[in-house]
């Protein structure tokens, strides 16, 4: 049976309008955030943005988890600024993650360089830039940031937490570690478990940044200059894999970018033009230290990989709905089924999804209307019809690492 | 009582059989609204399979736990002895494979629920006798359009179960009104318009 891909649609509404981005200080001396790795950061600042209302109740809470490149800005529109944020289309009032009714909270990642704390940060003991010595992070240092900022905003339970690729690995890492924290969980396009194949797409990136001369181990902070060559690779190299090989024909075919052919090494097919363009406007954005922390923090990210892992949010179950999309090469629809297989062996309530898409990973920041209908649906579900339980009938109810795996 | 909740009468019957508390696997479930029932009334917990989106978006707002799968490609992924009922509603005539199915059944569930219409009934013997294809409530298809691969007999089916391994613990048999009948009850091969049958699993790891 072939499937018709969804299309892309305008977003409803108006949008959340002006937002700024803020600043909250989670980690002092006294308060240090241990780390997996076994370091400490004696200064944390993390920035964030809300948009809606928080209840007087406290129980309408929405968390929003970046991927790789996010920042704290999801939704809206900075002053003096036209691009709204990244996740704008489907958070605002009418829209699937609607704030006429959800109170929603988007925070950068520790060890990212929009305004949260990381290797461009200044180290409070030396007072010189962290560089190479930020210490090695983990997927649970993220969530435990985020719910250090859920703290200082108040907020002690969500009603649910939203991610999309890297994001949607925080969610569940959250879920799995913190259940009595938030209802539901949403993990869009993401993976419990990455393949060599994406190691390996990961290591190139972080290899073409490491041996570019500017880099000079990290030290680049202190220079006046950056591995930008390598960044902006390994920023190209990321993009092909977030895009289908449909949607690379249907975009750009093997069309010249400047009309006819221009043989030769520089830029010609429109493709190269586009990548060329993407890597450059990267640079603006993003630190080659974060890129290399942040996505080591992916390789290693394993949740299912110990005995015991869903024990908790059996416990105190949470309600999931995995989504994934059927052109997505970056983390194919199998990851998905990974982590549901995992979450429904244990016995929780798990929906998935494959939405038709011809956009590939990247889907998961489109508006497609059964993909944000479906988030919608899910987030509203009444209070009284959400399961909240899990059936000790299920084979891993005990926790215990499911021996299947092992063959997939 | 089915008019409020959209349940069609075999599913009334069906959410009669399962036990209370049971962990139910709905194959071909979609709109979800069987598992909402069992999930609301008989404290059961639960996930509902089905490759319809829309149908599972309405299920999912139901908040009924909804994987949008393949019956016939994608039963592998539930775990061996991972539920005390599965679930068939209407659905076996449709699939392509439909032992895979059986057996992929018998292998999760260790009570199987299996609601099939007959085309052995008499007013579709009487069809075809007058040289058309059956039509009717339980075959409401042209056979030009029709999502059905598969039409069978209560005495086919039943042979079939036997040569599957699974053991037939009950029959309800359903009038051409979806309603159990005394006479559908007594000769179902032709006086029912459908069955459901309660099976035993008999698989071991």
């Amino acid at each position: 049976m072939t499937r018709q891909s969804a299309s892309r649609t305008e977003p409803l509404g108006p949008g959340v309008g002006r937002v700024e981005t803020r600043l909250a200080t989670v980690a002092d001396p006294d308060h240090p955030l241990q780390l997996v790795s076994g370091d400490h950061l004696d200064h944390v600042e993390v920035a964030y943005e809300t948009y809606g209302s928080l209840s007087p109740e406290r129980d309408n809470a929405v968390y929003i988890c970046h991927a790789l490149t996010g920042d704290a800005h999801a939704a809206g529109i900075h002053d003096g600024e036209t691009k709204p944020g990244w996740w704008d289309n489907i958070i605002g009032p009418g829209r699937a993650i609607d704030t006429d009714q959800w109170f929603v909270v988007s925070s950068n990642l520790l060890g990212g360089c929009s305004g949260t704390t990381g290797p461009t940060s200044m180290n409070p003991a030396t007072g010189q830039v962290w560089g190479t010595a930020f210490p090695q992070i983990d997927m649970h240092d993220f969530v435990e940031v985020h719910l250090r900022l859920a703290a200082h905003l108040g907020i002690e339970k969500f009603h649910a937490v939203v991610g999309g690729s890297m994001g949607g690995m925080q969610a569940l890492d959250w879920s799995l570690t913190h259940p009595d924290t938030l209802d539901n969980a949403v993990i869009v396009a993401a993976s419990s478990r990455l393949t060599a194949q994406n190691i390996a797409f990961s290591a190139v990136g972080r290899e073409a940044i490491v041996r570019d001369r500017d880099f000079d181990d990290g030290h680049y902070l202190d220079a006046d200059r950056r591995p930008d060559t390598g960044l902006s690779i390994a920023r190209m190299l990321a993009h092909i894999t977030y895009l289908s090989e449909d949607a690379f024909a249907e975009k750009f075919g093997r069309t010249h970018q400047f009309g006819e052919p221009r043989r030769g090494f520089g830029v010609d097919f429109a493709v190269e033009s586009y990548l060329d363009h993407q890597g450059e406007t990267f640079l603006t954005r993003f630190d080659p230290l974060s890129y290399i922390y942040l996505t080591r923090v992916m390789d290693y990210f394993d949740p299912f990989g110990t005995t015991g892992a869903t024990d908790l949010v059996v416990a105190d179950p949470v309600n999931y709905l995995v989504v994934c999309f059927d052109t997505d090469w970056r983390f194919s629809p199998a990851h998905s089924r990974r982590i549901v297989r995992h979450l429904e062996g244990a016995g929780l309530p798990v929906s998935f999804f494959t939405i038709a898409s011809s956009w590939g990973h990247d889907s998961f920041l489109m508006k497609l209307d059964p993909y944000h209908d479906l988030v919608r649906a899910f987030l509203e579900v009444p209070a009284g019809r959400r399961t909240g339980r899990a059936s000790r009938r299920a084979p891993h109810h005990d926790g215990h690492i499911c021996t299947r795996e092992v063959d997939r | 009582m089915s008019g409020q909740t959209g349940l069609r009468p075999d599913q009334v019957i069906i959410s009669d059989l399962v036990p209370t508390g049971s962990r139910v696997l709905d194959l071909g479930c979609g709109d979800g609204v069987l598992l909402r029932r069992l999930m609301d009334e008989r404290y059961c917990l639960g996930t509902g399979v089905d490759s319809d989106t829309s149908e599972l978006l309405r299920a999912a707002a139901l908040g009924v736990p909804v994987l949008e799968m393949d019956l016939d490609a994608d039963l592998g992924e539930f775990h061996d002895d991972s539920y005390d009922v599965v679930v068939l509603s209407r659905t076996l005539q449709a699939v392509p494979r439909p032992g895979r199915v059986l057996a992929d059944m018998a292998r999760i569930g260790r009570l199987l629920i299996v609601s099939m219409p007959n085309f052995g009934y008499w007013r579709n013997r009487l069809r075809l006798l007058s040289g058309h294809m059956p039509v009717s409530k339980d075959l409401p298809f042209e056979w030009h359009d029709t999502p059905n691969v598969r039409y069978s007999t209560v005495a086919d089916l039943e042979s079939w179960f036997a040569e599957a391994g699974v053991d037939v613990l009950q029959r309800i048999s359903l009038g051409g009104r979806g309603r159990p009948t005394r006479a559908a009850g007594l000769a179902p091969n032709l006086l029912a318009g459908s069955t459901v049958h309660v099976l035993g699993s008999n698989w071991t790891g």
